[in-house]
């Protein structure tokens, strides 16, 4: 039997950061028979609780091993509608294979020989996608004269629009941008998520009847009692987080200092990288600065490089954070790639002040070194900045992505639904209905920056609730 | 999003200003004074905003004007009568603050006189004694005299050249006004400039000034920050907090600088022949 894990294939760094395309090959038949087969088929598998919509991870590794490939298919599909899109950006050593028994007890991340649980779905994920063709959604007369709205087209919404539409419900999804996927395609770039993969997925929803118009901000062109008004039965409000917060501090407004978002939305959504032939442009820097250390930063810093690389300028984009390696939220595997890529990485740095040229470009970063404290409320040690420790950067382009915040335009005009401090919609965490009756929501307008399959989670919990809200 | 009427409104001295009405009965029901749209002419072009000039929500249309600047407005003026737009969506920013302020100078510049309209339309049903100031060019590089005309109280032109009108600039015509009589707010949408002059006037008098900003913006709902703008030492984002701003309390150099951001690669792309086909939104997939 083997026991060493089945390493992932993935394209040389110096390879994939000239171009937009995926890193990671996945696995082949073979690499996923024996990756499949190191499983201990545990009596009480541990790996379920670790994830966030349960899938029978069991079952689907061993259907793997009797080479029942369209079922582990299916097996993943009952629970997660998404298996292709979820084998490629689940931070699963935080999830289920952290909770897998190989893990070493007390470890922060799973360990390496934990089960590739996260490979395998993405396997048998792209598989089906190949192979399987769509299954059918079971119909519930009760329900089929049912219309459901779901606001934004992002992981939350698309996973409850999936959960409705597999029972019959009729599903209009409302999203603000021209193309589909919220997150998954504006702040997910391409080469960890390839668009054939997400269109895919959203497609797989359009068969089983969902459907999805897009240019359509609630909030703006309808609102939430409007749509009741319209017939929708219940209404689910998958907003996103989409305010980028910045740091407040000097000189943050020079030409050339953007929000992760924003430099993301023009790569990934508007594809400035293929400037001109799309036609929104991006600037170039020669000395690139990332600030923040989640998986955001991550993305922004890999396209910032793949950027220089494609324009012959010498590599030189840096991740600064204020913390160290240890505390950074991002994805392990997001931090090796962005390593290997040739990304730098300097911890516990503070910027203090931008200062640019005469035409406001910046050109410096002031900073501060830090050390770490006692642990705060995040649980992780808070850093301190160290008097006189500044230090000045070359910095011709500075990218901040230090979190979200809540989107106001709906929750604005919808006086009725009630929102907590930060502008996140309130919501009872077991059904994730809203001070609306009839409105749910989930995702990250219910609690800040959640990960995709938590964000999904919340999705299926909101459409069950919705079910049960639409039965009585 | 299918235009239903297309008019050249001036092609004077080369610059081109086109008027366009689609069909897009939603957006006609819902947008107020001073609010605005986002339009993609084509898959691959750039998402850029745009004031309603005027709405029918019985015909369930919308205006908009726009001058040709850059490749995207390029590609808009290339769409005619019967085409669709790749991507329209809207309506955005707040609606203006309209009630009976008493008296108002409204004040438009070149292609910004398109955002004036609505507003002094809006202002003068509320009862308002409405002056309206409008700039241009030349003579026939001015836009919708008859019907601003139509809806103000007191009505100047001013043209660079001295073709039409008063030789001279809008501001001039602006002190002239504020000098003889009270008014109760200014509110001036033109080039970076002459917003500018008008916020130094306004505080001179003081008048409570409104400008509406054209910042560079990419999604426009508050998503990207590309737009933000610093008002009163604070950073907001036109998008979402604007358009509108006390002129007074915008920092213009900054507000220039910004827009100055893509200079270099515009340069480029317009030296690109535009041989880009507007397809219908109906053959692309969302």
């Amino acid at each position: 039997m083997q026991k060493e894990p089945v390493r992932v294939k993935e394209v040389e760094a110096v390879k994939r950061a000239a171009n937009f395309e995926e890193v990671i090959l996945g696995y082949s038949e073979e690499e996923a028979l024996k990756e499949a087969a190191r499983c201990l088929q545990c009596p009480n598998p541990t790996c379920i609780q670790g994830c966030p919509v349960g899938i029978d991870i069991k079952k689907f590794i061993y259907q793997i091993t009797q080479k029942d490939y369209s079922g582990a298919y299916f097996t993943i599909r009952e629970k997660n509608n998404f298996p292709s899109l979820c084998g490629r950006v689940c931070p699963a050593e935080f999830q289920c294979q952290k909770a897998c028994v190989l893990t070493k007890k007390g470890s922060k991340f799973a360990s390496p020989e934990a089960i590739n649980i996260h490979f395998l779905e993405r396997f048998a994920g792209d598989y089906g996608m190949k192979n399987c063709g769509y299954q059918p959604s079971a119909i519930s007369r009760q329900l089929k004269d049912k219309k459901v709205a779901v606001v934004g087209s992002g992981p939350a919404g698309l996973s409850c629009a999936g959960e409705l539409a597999r029972q019959g419900i009729k599903v209009v999804v409302f999203e603000g941008l021209h193309k589909t996927g919220g997150v998954l395609r504006y702040g997910i770039p391409p080469f960890r998520l390839p668009r054939e993969t997400l269109d895919f997925e959203i497609d797989y929803l359009k068969n089983l009847g969902v459907e999805i118009i897009t240019n359509s901000i609630v909030g703006r062109l309808k609102t939430v009692d409007g749509l009741f008004k319209e017939g929708y039965a219940a209404v689910f409000l998958g907003l996103g987080a989409g305010t980028p917060s910045f740091l407040g501090i000097p000189g943050e407004n020079l030409c050339n200092i953007y929000s992760a978002n924003e430099f993301l939305t023009r790569i990934n959504l508007m594809s400035a990288y293929k400037f001109p032939e799309f036609h929104t442009p991006v600037n170039l820097g020669k000395h690139i600065v990332v600030i923040g250390g989640g998986n955001t930063a991550m993305d922004a810093a890999r396209c910032a490089l793949r950027l220089q690389k494609m324009n012959n300028i010498p590599l030189d984009t840096s991740i600064v954070y204020r913390r160290g390696e240890v505390e950074m939220p991002a994805r392990r595997l997001e931090i090796e790639h962005a390593k290997e890529e040739g990304i730098k990485f300097k911890f516990l740095v503070k910027p203090e002040e931008f200062t640019g040229d005469e035409n406001g470009f910046v050109k410096k970063l002031r900073s501060l070194q830090c050390e770490l404290g006692a642990v705060d409320a995040s649980g992780r040690r808070k850093p301190m900045s160290i008097a006189g420790s500044d230090f000045e950067m070359e910095c011709d382009l500075a990218i901040i992505a230090i979190g979200l915040k809540a989107n106001e335009i709906l929750t604005k005009v919808t006086p009725s639904l009630k929102t907590d401090k930060y502008g996140d919609i309130i919501v009872d965490k077991e059904t994730m209905a809203t001070s609306m009756s009839g409105v749910f929501a989930g995702g990250d307008i219910v609690g800040g920056e959640g990960t995709i399959i938590e964000a999904m989670g919340m999705g299926k919990i909101a459409a069950k609730s919705i079910i049960e809200y639409l039965s009585v | 999003m299918k235009i239903i009427d297309r008019k050249i409104l001036s092609e004077a001295g080369g610059v081109k200003l086109t008027q366009l009405e689609i069909l897009s009965p939603d957006i006609a029901r819902e947008a107020k004074p001073g609010q605005f749209v986002v339009v993609m002419a084509v898959p691959q072009g750039e998402r850029i905003p745009l004031t309603v000039a005027a709405r029918d929500e019985v015909k369930g249309v919308i205006t908009i004007i726009f001058q040709e600047v850059g490749l995207t407005t390029k590609l808009l003026g290339k769409l005619n009568k019967g085409d669709s737009f790749y991507a329209l969506v809207g309506p955005l920013g707040h609606p203006t603050e309209i009630k009976n302020f008493g008296s108002a100078i409204l004040v438009g510049g070149g292609v910004g006189i398109a955002e004036i309209y609505p507003v002094a339309r809006a202002f003068k049903e509320a009862g308002n004694h409405v002056a309206v100031i409008l700039g241009a060019r030349a003579k026939e590089s001015l836009i919708l005299e008859s019907e601003l005309k139509a809806v103000s109280s007191e009505f100047y032109v001013t043209t660079d050249d001295g073709s039409y009108g008063r030789k001279g600039f809008t501001t001039d015509v602006m002190v002239e006004l504020l000098k003889k009589e009270k008014y109760d707010l200014v509110y001036a949408v033109g080039p970076i400039p002459m917003m500018q002059k008008v916020a130094v006037i306004a505080k001179d008098f003081g008048v409570k000034a409104i400008v509406s900003l054209n910042a560079l913006m990419v999604d426009a709902t508050g998503m990207c920050g590309c737009c933000r703008v610093t008002v009163a030492g604070q950073t907001k984002f036109s998008c979402v907090d604007g358009p509108e701003f006390r002129a007074d309390l915008v920092d213009w150099e900054e507000l220039i600088k910004r827009s100055r951001i893509y200079e270099s690669q515009e340069k480029h792309i317009c030296k690109l022949p535009v041989i880009l086909k507007p397809r219908n939104a109906a053959e692309e997939s969302v």
